[in-house]
């Protein structure tokens, strides 16, 4: 691993594609905890528990890579994209904040505020830069297009450079290490949201490095994601024939792009979407009433190369919305919980209960049914 | 008539200690090799005229006939070698073409057994289609690039249009036979096999018989350059139209039905007079440009009001990927391509050996192309020419069909060994004769069981293998070049297929 890690050092291509799959594997594999938490009324609450309840499912990760997500994070700067950027070392860094300098209006930037644990390695530089598209003409998508656009520009330059997040009012943490160390290094008791999301994984194929662990996320969407998708390479063709590059080339991304095509280009309800990842099965869309069954029937048509097939369950997240699901043979855990206006998804229901002993209502949902909630809503499943 | 300087390619044996002479074989073998000789009550053997058919050798009720290759070589020589020579000692004695049938018989054409399929291990479990369901329901129509979605009364209804789309319970269908290149038994035996797997039978260019019109959902009716039969009942009748610009196995030339093989049957439907050939021009004379595809196209779906989807066929050629990237544009539905170990009822043997390129590399390179231009989504690919086999089936959708025609598969099937000689209308297994005192050899209630038993077999080892990979549908196939890898292959030729080598 040290011999690879110097390799990839003095690499000229420093790609994240590169830096991720090293092996050149057809993808990156591992196998994850995944926990989600928010407030129903948007209230704002440090990242406390949803640390401790990570770290109550260390069993299913070996430490070398968590994450964090949160929603609500920069009420301050709420209008403004904000961007969290990884560089390998400050050559990268002199060059991205030329390039972000050069493709955006900067309102601020500030290095993310770090504390090294383990003084025998060297942390990467971590920077978060608050921005405007000041392209003239641009509407709202286009703005959006933008950025995404963007984002993958930087994560493919081979200049050492990752973008981490790119929504506003949110931000993602991640790197290598175990829940609580991570949360450590990124002082996250310093910070609020309404909405956390986190991650740890077991890597069997990829480096420890800090841009392969999750959360990944584009523009507001945020995805953490445990399994392992046999249809990738399926799925994979399609984005890119829609025109997006899988950077880091994990089915993670692939999650990531696949909502970010869906929801924000095409305007779909998640529910819809939760339906083109895992859809019923033939015989079961034959069944339904007819509306229902030529909605689903032209879905499977139109978007079976979206089908999400293999083991997973994810949760996604964007503004006011939490979304559970599960594969359609949910080979991969998932529960629902709420207390009051919290609610909870995880990988494990001793996590929940772990942070929150008495709960109100707890459900494990049935594989491709989405466990979706928004913001003054209550569950709905 | 020159005298033949060949020796006969096969020799004949009877084992008179076991042989009753009951003359089954005499009855049996439609290319004369057997005669009855009165005076010593013995079948004498004319092996010239053998073609290894095995017909004989399968209805002797003794066993007592063998066929084995004449083992008598010319002076070994790799260049000079007894194809080559028999093809010139057969065309100094003719003077003509030399035909052919069924598809390109040389080895060094075929890549599905230089690919590799994966398993799942560990970090995601295989699926076991004993107890969980496999999905292989495939639907081959145009898809729309955006999609409306309004709620209505809270139902999310889609607004865009639909197009219209042939729902196939497998991955497979039959590619096309005229009714000419074989005889109604065997269109029928496939039509039966079609309606009872879900699938589809494509009748090729020789029109429509009477008997199949009852089978006419499960049905694809072709537009050839001949336009045989070819009316306005004829496109409402199928469930899709498929025009036909190339085949595989003689890519730029059109089709030649001997005038023995035009019988009164025949003559009905395809509307020409009895006893005369029937030759199908080699381009679609409506057809010089993209544009002219393109008219054909809409004039298909304005007669019969857009209720079917429009298949183009192409064979593939050097340049598929631009030429299906047109197609694409021209408004059809799906494309078809044929690679160039496919079959055919009768073709030069110099097309069918020597032009065209192998279904995998075409497949291959039309789906690249189609998705770099962003169009792979809006049609459906068939690949036919040379499957062979379920893992066939399975690697040609993971190299990026949606589905694929088989045609020599369910023919063997039905009792052909492929002795390539369907041409000469003496097909002793009465599948690709036109009289009817041999084609009633083939008996549609039987021989549509031994089809559909093969599309099953096929069906359940497909299964297997998407289980195997941790896969339940079809679709996640579609394109997984991921689950496959190359074994034997240059560098290039991985390239071009999109795979990456074993072990890596």
């Amino acid at each position: 691993m040290k011999d690879l890690a110097q390799q990839l050092e003095h690499s000229p291509l420093r790609s994240a594609e590169r830096r991720n799959n090293p092996y050149r594997d057809d993808k990156v594999i591992d196998a994850c905890s995944i926990f989600g938490m928010m407030d129903q009324n948007r209230r704002l609450f440090t990242g406390n528990d949803i640390i401790e309840a990570s770290a109550n499912m260390n069993e299913r990760v070996n430490g070398l890579g968590s994450g964090y997500a949160i929603y609500g994070l920069y009420p301050k700067n709420r209008k403004n994209y904000a961007l969290h950027i990884m560089y390998d070392d400050k050559e990268a860094l002199k060059w991205g904040s030329k390039y972000i300098g050069s493709n955006f209006e900067v309102i601020y930037d500030e290095e993310i505020p770090m504390d090294n644990l383990d003084k025998s390695k060297q942390l990467p530089i971590m920077w978060r830069y608050f921005t405007n598209i000041d392209v003239d003409h641009l509407n709202r998508m286009e703005k959006e297009d933008y950025m995404v656009k963007k984002c993958l520009e930087i994560n493919t330059s081979g200049r050492g450079a990752y973008v981490f997040s790119s929504g506003k009012n949110m931000g993602v943490f991640k790197g290598v290490g175990w829940p609580r160390e991570i949360a450590k290094i990124f002082r996250l008791e310093d910070y609020k949201g309404y909405l956390w999301l986190s991650h740890s994984r077991f890597p069997t194929n990829s480096p420890a490095w800090w841009g392969g662990a999750h959360p990944f996320a584009y523009l507001d969407s945020t995805v953490v994601h445990n399994g392992e998708i046999s249809s990738y390479g399926a799925n994979r063709r399609f984005l890119e024939m829609l025109g997006y590059r899988c950077t880091f080339q994990t089915d993670t991304e692939i999650f990531a792009l696949a909502l970010d095509y869906l929801l924000r280009k095409q305007h779909m309800p998640i529910e819809i979407v939760a339906k083109i990842f895992a859809p019923q099965r033939w015989n079961d869309i034959e069944k339904m009433p007819t509306n229902e069954k030529n909605l689903l029937r032209r879905l499977r048509i139109t978007y079976g190369n979206l089908l999400m097939n293999g083991p997973f369950s994810i949760i996604f997240a964007n503004h006011g919305l939490m979304v559970g699901l599960a594969d359609r043979i949910k080979l991969r855990p998932l529960t629902a919980a709420r207390k009051k206006d919290l609610f909870f998804l995880s990988s494990e229901e001793a996590a929940i209960r772990k942070i929150c002993p008495e709960i109100d209502e707890v459900t494990h949902p049935q594989g491709g049914r989405p466990v979706v909630a928004r913001c003054n809503e209550g569950i709905a499943s | 008539m020159l005298k033949s300087h060949r020796l006969p390619e096969f020799n004949v044996y009877i084992d008179t200690d076991t042989c009753t002479v009951c003359k089954a074989c005499v009855i049996q073998c439609t290319f004369d090799v057997f005669s009855y000789e009165k005076v010593g009550n013995m079948i004498e053997i004319e092996e010239s005229k053998c073609v290894d058919c095995h017909r004989c050798m399968i209805f002797c009720p003794e066993k007592s006939i063998s066929i084995i290759p004449n083992p008598v070589q010319y002076r070994a020589n790799a260049s000079w070698n007894k194809e080559i020579i028999h093809n010139i000692m057969k065309q100094a004695e003719s003077g003509g073409i030399l035909l052919t049938a069924m598809g390109c018989d040389k080895p060094n054409f075929n890549y599905f057994d230089k690919l590799l399929l994966n398993a799942s291990q560990v970090t995601n479990p295989s699926i076991d289609p004993i107890r969980e369901p496999m999905e292989l329901r495939t639907y081959l129509g145009s898809k729309s690039d955006m999609f409306t979605i309004a709620e209505n009364d809270k139902d999310p209804i889609i607004e865009t249009s639909e197009s219209p789309h042939l729902l196939l319970e497998t991955p497979i269908m039959f590619s096309a036979m005229s009714l000419g290149s074989v005889n109604i038994n065997v269109q029928e035996s496939l039509a039966i096999a079609a309606v009872s797997n879900g699938i589809y039978q494509n009748i090729g260019e020789g029109g429509l018989h009477p008997k199949l019109k009852q089978y006419a959902n499960h049905i694809i009716v072709q537009v050839a350059s001949g336009r045989y039969g070819v009316h306005k009942e004829y496109l409402d009748a199928g469930a899709a139209v498929e025009i036909k610009i190339g085949q595989g196995a003689k890519p730029g030339i059109g089709g030649h039905l001997p005038g023995e093989k035009i019988t009164e049957e025949i003559s009905e439907t395809r509307r020409i007079p009895a006893g005369t050939d029937a030759i199908s021009p080699a381009p679609q004379h409506d057809i010089y440009s993209i544009e002219d595809l393109s008219q054909l196209v809409h004039a298909i779906k304005e007669t019969t009001e857009y209720s079917k989807p429009v298949i183009v066929k192409i064979a593939a050629v050097h340049n598929s990927a631009a030429i299906a990237s047109g197609i694409v544009r021209s408004g059809a539905d799906i494309i078809a391509i044929d690679g160039m170990r496919g079959s055919t009822g009768a073709a030069p043997l110099v097309m069918r050996d020597n032009v065209g390129i192998p279904i995998e590399m075409a497949i291959a390179s039309v789906d690249t192309r189609l998705n770099k231009e962003g169009v792979r989504n809006k049609i459906s690919i068939i690949a036919g020419g040379g499957i062979r086999s379920s893992s066939d089936v399975f690697k040609i959708i993971a190299l990026g069909a949606d589905a694929c025609y088989i045609s020599t598969a369910a023919l063997i099937a039905m009792g052909c060994t492929v002795c390539q000689k369907c041409h000469t209308g003496k097909c002793p297994w009465g599948l690709t004769t036109m009289n009817p005192a041999i084609s009633i050899r083939i008996n549609p209630k039987m021989a549509s069981k031994r089809v559909s038993n093969l599309i099953r077999g096929w069906t359940l080892e497909i299964k297997d293998m998407l289980g195997g990979m941790g896969i339940n549908s079809i679709e996640s196939l579609r394109g997984n070049r991921h689950q496959l890898r190359g074994i034997g292959l240059s560098d290039h030729e991985m390239e071009i297929l999109g795979v990456r080598p074993a072990g890596s």
